[in-house]
């Protein structure tokens, strides 16, 4: 378990917090690695997005630490943590729909050259920032929507440029809100496909319901149930566990 | 986009050479009048530009914007009272009155949000207001008259003579404009831009927008304060009715009517506001009756303004 913690990228440990009298999180402890997939299962409202806003800092735990690659970010903002390697997709898609999927990525890539205070040169003749945004829409598979307005995507391509969002500020560590929510089954299996590739070179939280796309990818797994983590560890380990066909599998008829 | 001769842009012509024109044409179709009016024009529409970038671009509806127009005027004005004529004084207290107020006021109000941004702006603003109205020395409620136009100490440039006090104006306003296309497609304007889509996800991506929106914020305020110079030296006269929360209002109503997110609508908007004012107000007495309605119908019925109704794109016209 030490060896764990001090292998791992992201580390998490005993994390609390309530919403009024809601215990969403309770002495949550994960840690995750580099090269490896480390998905999150558990019921709708098992506090599995609220574990994704504290370790983006969207949210702030009550108590508990979060350490990435050995320094304490607790306290830090969110803008500060993608700064060092750290970003997410949301559930709830979120890009700028009423930019172009180009303007869209072009923003995070200008986010990771530094600050913005640039008032004067248009972004959008800027090579600097063009040429490696439409590289990564290419890569996601958007490359002939580039000039299309955000907003007027299909579901499917929403969720590739949530993706893409994310991936455009170069992290080291991707924290991944339920990137295949309302996704057909074609562009599922694109997705875990991709998935699986990008996990050579990132660390990654894989919040997911597909459980066919967890077992999938996931190296390691943690079952959230009301706020806690009912159990954790290999596919197979948790695929056997009886408290989490109990508390989950058998709920869903897996 | 491959249109580069739009309605929208043919208007914007036609209102800069309007603009340019109106010292030559006034007279000679016997209007002298005319000059002064198109002065002031210009005057709120570079207020209504200021405005705009933060309202249009940014998401940020200010309801205390007018507050600057006084700071800027009562620069000159106050410095003037203590004779202080120098504009190398005059302009560099307005402008930096308006940037350390726009910063201070920034940072109280830019962490709402919606109705309570513009419930907090509108506060704000009325404490300049009722600061000018207790000023007693500088003759409250009355006003206080302007001696000497703000003193360029140069011949070549002096803003007594009243065509080169307008093309001043025309120039400014031309600046603002300039400089608010810069940013809105810079790498600024982007964040800008985003935050005010979406700001959650800009902050997700790595940058801390607030200190993007503050700085905007103070653009927007000094750019203002600018109007406000202009208006004391043209005028010769400011009082805290400069900065009555009717103005704010006025302001946010020009820049609706000509197109919240386009580049030349606030401009638009404040020649259509000022003149049809002026023209129904010659008509009828209750020309509020008429256009109140108006308004409400523009805002309403034509979302992107008359420059929507043009067809202008956002950011480009
Ligand atoms: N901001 C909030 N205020 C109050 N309750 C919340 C808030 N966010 C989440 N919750 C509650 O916390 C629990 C966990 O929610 P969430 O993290 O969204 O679950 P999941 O992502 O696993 O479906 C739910 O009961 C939800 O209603
Ligand atoms: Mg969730």
């Amino acid at each position: 378990m030490t060896e764990d913690i001090r292998n791992a990228d992201l580390v998490a440990q005993g994390l609390n917090k309530s919403f009024g009298g809601l215990q969403a999180a309770t002495d949550l402890s994960v840690s995750a690695r580099r090269g490896e997939i480390h998905a999150v299962i558990g019921p709708n409202g098992a506090g599995k997005t609220t574990f994704v806003h504290m370790l983006s800092g969207f949210l702030r735990p009550d108590s508990g630490k979060i350490k990435f690659q050995g320094h304490d970010i607790t306290d830090l903002s969110p803008a500060a943590r993608v700064g060092r390697g750290l970003a997410r997709s949301f559930q709830i898609t979120s890009v700028f729909r009423e930019f172009t999927v180009l303007e869209n990525v072009v923003l995070p890539v200008q986010s990771r050259q530094g600050h913005s205070f640039r008032f004067w040169r248009p972004a959008l003749n800027d090579p600097t920032l063009l040429e490696p945004a439409r590289a990564l829409l290419e890569e996601v598979g958007l490359g002939d929507r580039a000039e299309t307005v955000a907003g007027h995507l299909a579901h499917g391509e929403q969720r590739q440029l949530e993706l893409a969002i994310a991936l455009a500020t170069r992290p080291s560590f991707l924290l991944l809100d339920e990137p295949m929510a309302g996704m057909g089954p074609d562009e599922n299996r694109a997705l875990i496909d991709f998935l699986g590739e990008l996990k050579t070179e990132h660390g990654m939280l894989l919040v997911e319901h597909d459980l066919d796309a967890v077992f999938a990818l996931a190296d390691r797994i943690t079952v959230l149930v009301y706020g806690r983590a009912v159990a954790s560890g290999s596919p197979d380990e948790i695929r056997k566990d009886a408290q989490v066909r109990n508390a989950y599998l058998g709920e869903t008829q897996i | 986009m491959t249109h580069w001769w739009t309605p929208a842009r043919a208007v914007t012509a036609l209102v800069l050479v309007l603009c340019a024109a109106v010292p030559y044409l006034a007279p000679a179709l016997d209007e002298p009048f005319y000059v002064i009016v198109f002065a002031r024009i210009m005057i709120w529409a570079i207020a209504a530009v200021s405005l705009n970038l933060i309202m249009g671009y940014g998401g940020m509806i200010s309801f205390g914007h007018a507050a600057y127009l006084g700071i800027g005027g009562y620069a000159v004005a106050i410095l003037g009272f203590h004779d202080i004529t120098s504009a190398w004084v005059q302009l560099p207290v307005a402008i930096g009155l308006s940037a350390v107020v726009a910063l201070v006021f920034g940072v109280i109000c830019l962490r709402t949000r919606g109705i309570y941004f513009i419930m907090i702006t509108l506060a704000l603003a009325q404490m300049v207001y009722f600061l000018s109205v207790s000023a007693e020395r500088y003759g409250s409620d009355d006003g206080l008259n302007i001696l000497w136009r703000s003193d360029f100490g140069t011949r070549f440039f002096d803003l007594e003579d009243s065509v080169v006090m307008y093309y001043t104006i025309f120039a400014v306003l031309l600046g603002c404009l300039l400089v608010k296309w810069r940013i809105v497609m810079s790498r600024f304007g982007m964040v800008l831009r985003a935050s005010s889509s979406n700001d959650t996800r800009v902050q997700a991506v790595g940058v801390p927008t607030f200190r993007y929106r503050l700085v905007a914020f103070v653009i927007a305020g000094v750019m203002c304060g600018l109007a406000g110079f202009l208006q004391a030296n043209l005028e010769r006269f400011v009082s805290p009715d400069m900065m009555n929360w009717h103005r704010s209002g006025e302001l946010i109503l020009m820049t609706v009517l000509g197109g919240t997110s386009t580049l030349f609508g606030p401009v638009v908007g404040a020649v259509v506001f000022l003149m049809l004012s002026e023209i129904l107000s010659t008509i009828t007495i209750h020309w509020h009756l008429v256009f109140g309605p108006f308004l409400v119908l523009v805002v309403l019925f034509a979302r992107g303004g008359v420059m929507g109704l043009l067809g202008s794109r956002a950011r480009h016209d």
